[in-house]
C-alpha cells in the first residue's frame, strides 16, 4: 500500500484550506497518510492534520524553522521525506512549496510537478493534471525513474472532508543540526493586508484600463471587503504603475483559480484569459460589448463599471 | 565576475495554442518565439552587475533546436550579453534533464559567480528549473527575486511570498537567483546592438556530448488537452441598479458561489 506524506502549511494556529484540501485527497487514496509540519507551530497543526485521519507527523518545532529559509528547510524536509517511508509527498504550490521542492525532488533522485490541478492516486501510482501555457492546454503527467512522487496542488482545486476532531495521531519531534547556512534571513515585512493570496483567492475582484486610473482601484477594495475577496488587475494596469506587479493575473502573473471572478474593466488579452479562466465562474463588466473577455465569461453586463460597481457592493451588502 | 544567465525560448504570450494531432505537444508552424518574458528581467539584472564589476562578462546559455533558439541568444546579446551557448537538442526534455544540461555546460566553463534565470518559463510553467540547477551545482538559491544588491560577494534579495509579504536573504555567493517581474525594466536591444551581437561568439554544445544519464528524466508528459468549451455568456441588460440586483441574485441562487 502507498505512504502519502502531506507537507503542512498553515497561519496562525490554523491549517490552510490548501493543506486541508491536500490531507482530503490523501485519505481519500485510501493510502497510509502522514505528514510533516516545521515551526513553531508544528505541534498545533499536528493535531489539527490529525482530525483529517493522518496517523503520523514528522515536527521540527525549533524556532529557527519559523521562517522559510532554503539553507535549512531543503535538508530537514529531505531527511523528514526519508525517514517518513513515504512514496508520494503532497504539498501546496505555494511561494514556499515551489521554492522548497524542486530543490528536495533533486536530493530525493525523484520528480516533482508544480501547479496541478489534479492528482490521481491509484496504490503506487500517480498522475496529475497540469496547466501549460498558463492554462492555454494542460497535460496528464507521469513520473519516471522517481522512487518519490512529489506533487504540488494548486489551491481550490479539491473537495475538503468533514474534520473529525476525535482523532488524534502519533507526532515524531526531530531536531536536525543547523546546517552551515549560506543563506540568511536579513528581514521580513509582513503585509499589512489580511486579504488571502490572489493564487488561494476563493473570490477575487480584477481591474483592467477600464478603471482609468490608480484611485479607481478603491472601489473594487470596497466590493472586494464586502465579498472577502481579493483584488487582482491585469497586465496594462501593473506595467502603468497603478497597482503592484504582486496583484497581476494573467501568463506573466499569477495563475489564478477561484470560485468567482469579477473581471472590471478588463478586455481580456489571450495572456490574461489564460491566467484566469479556469475559475467556476467569471462576471465581465465592460462598456465594450465586444470586449473577448465575455466569450469567457459565465455572467456579462455591458455598461459602465463606475455606476455598476458601486451598486454591487450595495446589493452583496444586502445579501452577506 | 563571470556571470551566467538561463535562457529559454517560448512562444509569445499572445500565441493561442494549438495540439498537434496526437496530443503529444502543441502545433509550432505558426508560432512566434521570444525570449521567455521573466528570463528578460534575468539578463538586465546581469548586465547591471557587469556594468558595476569592470572586466565581468556575462554568458547567455540556452537549449533547445539550434536553429530555433539562435534567435533568442542573439537578443540577448543584442541587449549586451559577451558570449552564448548553445546546447543543440532536438528533442523537448524534461526539467531535471535540461537543469542538468545546463549545470554541466556552466560548470565546464570554469566557475560561476552567479547564474541568473526567469522565476518561471511561462510554457512549460514548471517554476523549479533554477532551484533543481542550484542543487546540481551545489550552490545556494533565492527564487523570485524583486531587488538585487551585490555586497561584494554577498548578495541581497528581496523574495515576494504570499499576500505580499516580503523576505530579505543575504545569500554567500555563487549562488543561482530567479528573476521576478518588477526587477528591473529589461533594455531593449539597440540596432547598434543589434549590429553588434552579430559578431558575437556562440558556442555549441552536443546535448549528446553531455551523456547525461537517461535517469535524470523525471517526467513524461501526454494527452494535451484545451480547456473544455464554456458554456455561453448570459447577459444582464437592464439599468445599472437592476443590472447589480440581477447578478447578485443569480451568484447567489443559479451559480450558487456566495
Amino acid at each position: 500500500m502507498s505512504n502519502v506524506l502531506v507537507f503542512i502549511e498553515g497561519a496562525n494556529s490554523e491549517l490552510k484550506n490548501s493543506t486541508k484540501e491536500l490531507l482530503s485527497v490523501a485519505k481519500s487514496s485510501g493510502a497510509t497518510v502522514s505528514a510533516i509540519a516545521l515551526g513553531p507551530e508544528a505541534k498545533a497543526y499536528a493535531d489539527k492534520a490529525a482530525h483529517y485521519g493522518v496517523s503520523k507527523t514528522f515536527i521540527c518545532s525549533d524556532q529557527q524553522f519559523e521562517n522559510y529559509n532554503p539553507d535549512l528547510f531543503v535538508p530537514a524536509v529531505t531527511d523528514l521525506i526519508k525517514q517518513s517511508g513515504a512514496n508520494i509527498v503532497l504539498a501546496s504550490s505555494s511561494s514556499l512549496g515551489k521554492d522548497l521542492f524542486p530543490r528536495v525532488a533533486a536530493k530525493l533522485d525523484s520528480g516533482f510537478v508544480s501547479d496541478c490541478t489534479d492528482v490521481q492516486i491509484n496504490g503506487d501510482d500517480v498522475t496529475v493534471k497540469k496547466p501549460l501555457y498558463a492554462g492555454k492546454c494542460s497535460a496528464d503527467v507521469k513520473f519516471d525513474n522517481s522512487a518519490i512522487k512529489i506533487v504540488l496542488m494548486r489551491a481550490n482545486q479539491l473537495k475538503i472532508s468533514e474534520a473529525d476532531s476525535s482523532l488524534s495521531s502519533e507526532v515524531v519531534e526531530s531536531n536536525p543540526q543547523a546546517p552551515d547556512l549560506k543563506t540568511l534571513i536579513k528581514d521580513i515585512v509582513k503585509s499589512t493586508s489580511e486579504k488571502v493570496d490572489l493564487t488561494e483567492a476563493n473570490i477575487i475582484v480584477a481591474g483592467g484600463r477600464g478603471m482609468k486610473e490608480a484611485g479607481h482601484f478603491k472601489l473594487l477594495e470596497e466590493l472586494a471587503d464586502v465579498l472577502g475577496a481579493t483584488v487582482g488587475a491585469s497586465r496594462a494596469v501593473c506595467d502603468a504603475g497603478w497597482v503592484p506587479h504582486s496583484m497581476q493575473v494573467g501568463q506573466t502573473g499569477k495563475t489564478v483559480a477561484p470560485n468567482l471572478y469579477i473581471a472590471c474593466g478588463i478586455s481580456g488579452a489571450i495572456q490574461h484569459l489564460a491566467g484566469m479562466s479556469s475559475s467556476k465562474v467569471i462576471v465581465a463588466i465592460n462598456n465594450d460589448p465586444e470586449a473577448p473577455i465575455f466569450q469567457k465569461s459565465t455572467y456579462g453586463i455591458v455598461g459602465d463599471l463606475f455606476d455598476i460597481v458601486p451598486k454591487l457592493t450595495e446589493e452583496f451588502k444586502k445579501v452577506l | 565576475m563571470k556571470i551566467f544567465v538561463c535562457v529559454k525560448q517560448v512562444p509569445d504570450t499572445e500565441t493561442k495554442i494549438q495540439l498537434n494531432s496526437d496530443g503529444s505537444s502543441i502545433e509550432t508552424t505558426n508560432v512566434k518565439w521570444v525570449v521567455n518574458p521573466y528570463d528578460e528581467f534575468a539578463i538586465e539584472e546581469a548586465l547591471n552587475l557587469k556594468t558595476k564589476n569592470a572586466g565581468s562578462t556575462v554568458t547567455i546559455v540556452s537549449m533547445g533546436p539550434k536553429s530555433r533558439v539562435t534567435d533568442a541568444v542573439r537578443t540577448a546579446l543584442a541587449m549586451g550579453a559577451d558570449d552564448g551557448i548553445i546546447i543543440n537538442c532536438e528533442e523537448e526534455q524534461d526539467l531535471f534533464t535540461t537543469a542538468k544540461a545546463l549545470a554541466d555546460t556552466i560548470k565546464a566553463e570554469g566557475e560561476a559567480s552567479i547564474i541568473f534565470a526567469g522565476k518561471l518559463a511561462i510554457d512549460g510553467n514548471g517554476a523549479g528549473l533554477p532551484q533543481v540547477m542550484a542543487e546540481y551545482l551545489g550552490l545556494p538559491h533565492a527564487t523570485v527575486i524583486s531587488t538585487f544588491e551585490d555586497q561584494g560577494g554577498k548578495y541581497v534579495v528581496q523574495r515576494e511570498t504570499e499576500s505580499g509579504s516580503t523576505k530579505t536573504y543575504e545569500l554567500t555567493g555563487p549562488c543561482v537567483l530567479s528573476a521576478n517581474k518588477g526587477l528591473n525594466t529589461p533594455r531593449y536591444a539597440s540596432l547598434p546592438g543589434i549590429m553588434k551581437a552579430k559578431k558575437k561568439p556562440i558556442k555549441d554544445v552536443e546535448f549528446s556530448s553531455l551523456n547525461i544519464p537517461s535517469t535524470f528524466k523525471k517526467l513524461t508528459y501526454s494527452n494535451l488537452t484545451l480547456p473544455p468549451q464554456k458554456p455561453s455568456v448570459k447577459m444582464i441588460d437592464g439599468e445599472a441598479g437592476a443590472q447589480a440586483n440581477q447578478l447578485v441574485d443569480l451568484l447567489k441562487n443559479e451559480a450558487k458561489v456566495l
